[in-house]
């Protein structure tokens, strides 16, 4: 009965998107709401049933029985599913509601809502799956929502050519999945977890040969894996399409761009963590890569003055971390950060639309100021979400990302240091955008009219609300995720017992434990000197490091870097296809070319009609006397 | 040459009849009175050639297909002059050398 | 003698159609043509189809003819440049005209007949004392009655084409429409006015 909860979305966004006369203009709306509202308090009793111990698959039928390709629809709960389903449908229940109000103006709600469900559906299977090819449905559906969802109000070029960079952006990545996914069942004959995941002690042993370097072959996979993973997760190098990402409406952003499709890299990796486990070589890998990218994203939002960019990059600058705690092997501190930062980077956003809504669409944080009187609930709720962001205590973010960098430290190796000082100085970057954000926006003088900025209705409110006890209580409810006393995941995630890291983390020195508190202060004191105390301070200091902030400004070049690396060879081998290889040849042979020696010939045969009589007639006679000299020939016997 | 007049003979005649007509459309391409009358001479040549025919096998059939080839003649002359004239009024010249209007 | 006028007759009907093409002047074409029709007749004569030998004479002279004659006389037709360039085109016709007779005549060399009696054939047998004429009238509108009548709608279609083609209107020949006058109203035609006595109507 609970697994219909999985279905329930689907269903909203089937009668939202075909059948939107028949709900009408207010059912359009609420029953994709309701339906998700019930599968999220299914999801609420299956997260219970879970912690209490009931773990299980359900099997709903086959779908490929190839020879020795056997693959079935089937559904797991485990914890760690149960987890991820309670985030995904708590964030998307309060995004269905936030939309209700946010949405209000737009004559397209009922494809709005469709698609919102639709992908809520999609993450669902992708985290239910039991299976890789199930895993890369759902992987597959979500990107296509994204893209639907990025490109929703789709007259608008822009917002067409960022859901088109998302959708190819993420390709790259998915053909690294694939591969994984086909290597997966080329070593092990099978595609299923359980089967994959037991039968990895065997496929150890395997290696392959790599320009005369001897690889071991779950390298290879979990390397391809983790490929996949960063294009779906905005991880630096495949990142470039998370803030064009911009483009859709707020409420998309919060959902899929914070808390559920973006995150679906760190399910991945901590699903695959049997995989992962054995290989060390990856695991370095996801950790510099997962570092690199935190203090990256964090460098670049610095200088962004578009709200929702900066918090795009937040976005990827946590994901990082989350990743980075995956490589250490500390996946259930990645997985803990995952849940809180769902709930405070989902608040941000919905909270930017709050205020975006306010200011009539205006998103640059440099015509905002003083803000505060008019929306006191949405600055109320920007602030806790800000504060979980930078980690202060009691909010969640202190607990999630406190045991990461913990654990970075705790990994006692050169990549784990790095990574925990590079995620302080993100951590110290976090903080001083999170408060030129709520400085620039709320506190100090107006930099434009406000006069007209009112509160938002009910609708935009309440999930505000429910994101702001969570975003207070989910680091004291879920700590008991990094306990390393009592195994919270039962078994969905393996850690093997030489990685100590998790379990290090809880016996750091305290100057560690004290350090992301230390450096959020400082962050948030430059703030206020940057954008309260003396506002001429941000332009001088820029000009003096004219160099680092052009880099954070222009995203480090790297849009420029792939335009001219990539996509200009790209098009022109693709141009030079088309006209040479496809006008050229192909079609020149073929229809053109019939039809250039049709009428050739046609224009030949036409000379026949003259129009002189007297050649007609000669051609009658002409015919005739063709025609009696065959007979003639014939006759005689000389032909 | 007295040999006694057969069959052959009138067949041969008619043959180079018909031969003088069709010389005639090549040699007259430009003057429309003259085709139609070596069309004419055409039509002569087989008359001669059924009634020839029908005398050797003392059949009736061919002089009545004469019968109506003349009649035919007649009409089709008729006619023939009729878009002559016409031609003429709309032309000025029965030179249908040069007339290719009807071109494809 | 029978030989003597065939070849009369067949010599001079060569000789006058190679005459109607190539001569100058068409009025003298039209002549060479009657005078091969005339050639012909004999030798229909000579065959024993004289009625039809009649009626080329009749039809073909007396009626085709004359219409050529008709028309060459009443179109002011500058035959001198019809003339020119015929003779560039005369060495292509005589081959094929060579050709052509050739191949007629290699034809029917040393070919067999049919037969003559075959049973079912005998209504259409020219019995040696019956005239043409009887022998004709005797098949014409019996078997072939369907045909005769056919040609007949022949020469009534030619007739209503040929009228058909060649009638104009003329703009200046001054004719009544009765339906018009008929159709005319008192109020367009007349016009009543009051006039003063010593006044005129101006």
């Amino acid at each position: 009965m609970l697994t219909l909860l999985v279905f329930f979305p689907l269903l909203g966004s089937l009668l939202s998107g075909l059948l939107p006369s028949f709900l009408g203009k207010k059912g359009v709306l609420w029953v994709p709401t309701i339906l998700c509202l019930v599968s999220f308090i299914f999801s609420v009793i299956l997260l219970f049933n879970a912690i209490a111990g009931d773990s299980y698959t359900v099997i709903l039928g086959n779908w490929i029985n190839s020879g020795s390709l056997k693959v079935s629809w089937a559904l797991r709960f485990d914890m760690l599913s149960a987890m991820m389903l309670f985030v995904v449908m708590l964030v998307s229940t309060l995004v269905h509601i936030y939309s209700i109000g946010y949405m209000d103006h737009d004559p397209h709600k009922a494809r709005f809502f469709s698609y919102l469900s639709l992908f809520t559906f999609a993450m669902l299977m992708l985290v239910t799956s039991n299976n890789f090819l199930q895993l890369f449905f759902g992987w597959e559906g979500v990107g296509l929502c994204s893209y639907l969802l990025i490109g929703f109000w789709f007259k608008k070029q822009s917002a067409n050519a960022a859901a088109i960079k998302a959708f190819l952006v993420n390709r790259v990545g998915d053909l690294g999945l694939i591969l994984g996914i086909a290597a997966i069942y080329f070593l092990t004959g099978s595609l299923d977890y359980d089967v994959v995941f037991n039968s990895v002690s065997s496929i150890l042993n395997f290696n392959i040969m790599v320009f005369n370097y001897t690889v071991p072959c779950i390298e290879i996979i979990c390397f391809l894996l983790f490929i996949g993973a960063m294009g779906k997760s905005a991880q630096i190098g495949l990142h470039t399409w998370l803030a064009d990402a911009m483009e859709g409406p707020t409420p998309v952003s919060a959902l899929i761009h914070a808390a559920t499709m973006v995150t679906a890299g760190v399910f991945l990796v901590s699903r695959c963590s049997p995989l992962f486990e054995y290989a060390p070589v990856a695991l370095n890998c996801v950790i510099l890569v997962g570092a690199l990218t935190s203090i990256f994203a964090a460098f670049i939002a610095i200088s962004q003055n578009d709200i929702k960019k900066i918090i795009a990059y937040s976005t990827c600058s946590q994901l990082g971390y989350m990743f980075f705690a995956c490589g250490v092997s500390a996946y259930s501190a990645g997985m803990f950060h995952l849940v809180t930062h769902a709930f405070f980077k989902a608040l941000l956003f919905l909270g930017a639309g709050s205020i975006i809504h306010a200011m009539s669409d205006e998103q640059d944080i440099r015509k905002m100021g003083g803000l505060a009187r008019a929306l006191p609930y949405t600055c109320a709720a920007m602030w806790i979400g800000s504060l979980a962001l930078a980690g202060l205590p009691p909010f969640a973010g202190f607990f999630s990302k406190d045991i990461i960098l913990e654990a970075a430290w705790g990994h006692h190796s050169f990549n784990g240091y790095i990574a925990f000082y590079l995620g302080l100085l993100a951590a110290f970057l976090t903080a001083f955008y999170s408060w030129k954000i709520l400085f620039m926006v709320f506190h100090g003088k107006p930099r434009s009219d406000i006069s007209k900025a009112h509160e938002s209705p009910l609708y935009m409110l309440i999930p505000l609300l429910v994101l702001s006890i969570g975003a207070i209580l989910s680091g004291w409810l879920g700590y008991a995720m990094v306990d390393t006393h009592h195994d919270f995941w039962q078994g969905a995630i393996l850690i093997l017992d030489n990685h100590k890291a998790l379990v290090n983390a809880h016996h750091v020195p305290l100057l560690v434990k004290l350090s992301p508190i230390i450096v959020a202060l400082l962050g948030i004191l430059l703030a206020w000197l940057f954008y309260i105390k003396n506002t001429n301070l941000a332009s001088l200091f820029s000009n003096k490091v004219m160099f680092l902030y052009s880099l954070s400004k222009n995203k480090f070049w790297f849009d420029e870097l792939y335009e001219l690396v990539l996509c200009k060879p790209l098009k022109a081998i693709g141009d030079f296809l088309w006209n040479k290889g496809d006008i050229g040849i192909i079609d020149k042979f073929g229809p053109d070319g019939i039809a250039y020696i049709c009428r050739k010939v046609a224009s030949k045969v036409k000379s026949f009609q003259s129009g002189y009589v007297y050649h007609y007639a000669f051609t009658m006679f002409f015919g005739l006397i063709a025609l009696f000299s065959w007979q003639f020939l014939i006759f005689f016997g000389w032909v | 040459m007295m040999t006694p007049i057969s069959l052959t003979h009138y067949l041969v005649l008619a043959s180079i009849i018909f031969t003088i007509g069709i010389f005639g459309v090549f040699l007259n391409r430009k003057n429309l009175i003259i085709i139609l009358m070596s069309i004419e001479l055409m039509l002569l040549a087989v008359n001669i050639n059924f009634i020839a025919f029908s005398t050797h096998l003392n059949l009736i059939l061919g002089q009545v297909f004469a019968l109506f080839i003349l009649t035919v003649a007649a009409a089709e002359a008729a006619i023939g002059l009729a878009i002559l004239v016409v031609f003429f009024r709309s032309r000025g010249t029965i030179a249908v050398d040069d007339a290719n209007s009807m071109k494809g | 003698m029978l030989p003597f006028f065939f070849y009369t007759f067949a010599i001079i009907l060569v000789i006058s159609s190679i005459m109607v093409i190539v001569t100058k002047n068409p009025v003298h074409s039209v002549f060479f043509l009657i005078l091969a029709f005339f050639n012909a007749t004999g030798l229909f004569v000579l065959m024993g189809a004289e009625f039809l030998a009649m009626l080329l004479l009749v039809v073909y002279v007396g009626a085709v003819a004359v219409l050529f004659l008709f028309v060459v006389m009443m179109l002011n037709i500058d035959f001198k440049t019809l003339r020119k360039g015929m003779i560039k085109n005369a060495p292509l016709g005589i081959i094929i005209g060579g050709i052509l007779l050739a191949e007629i005549v290699f034809s029917f060399m040393g070919m067999t007949y049919g037969v003559a009696n075959q049973p079912g054939n005998e209504l259409f047998l020219v019995l040696a004392e019956e005239e043409n004429t009887r022998a004709l009238g005797k098949v014409l509108y019996t078997n072939y009655i369907y045909l005769f009548q056919c040609a007949g709608l022949i020469l009534l279609v030619a007739m209503i084409g040929a009228i058909v083609l060649t009638h104009r209107k003329r703009d200046n020949a001054k004719h009544q429409d009765a339906v018009k006058q008929i159709l005319r109203h008192k109020e367009d035609a007349i016009e009543i006015k009051k006039i003063e006595i010593g006044k005129g109507i101006l």
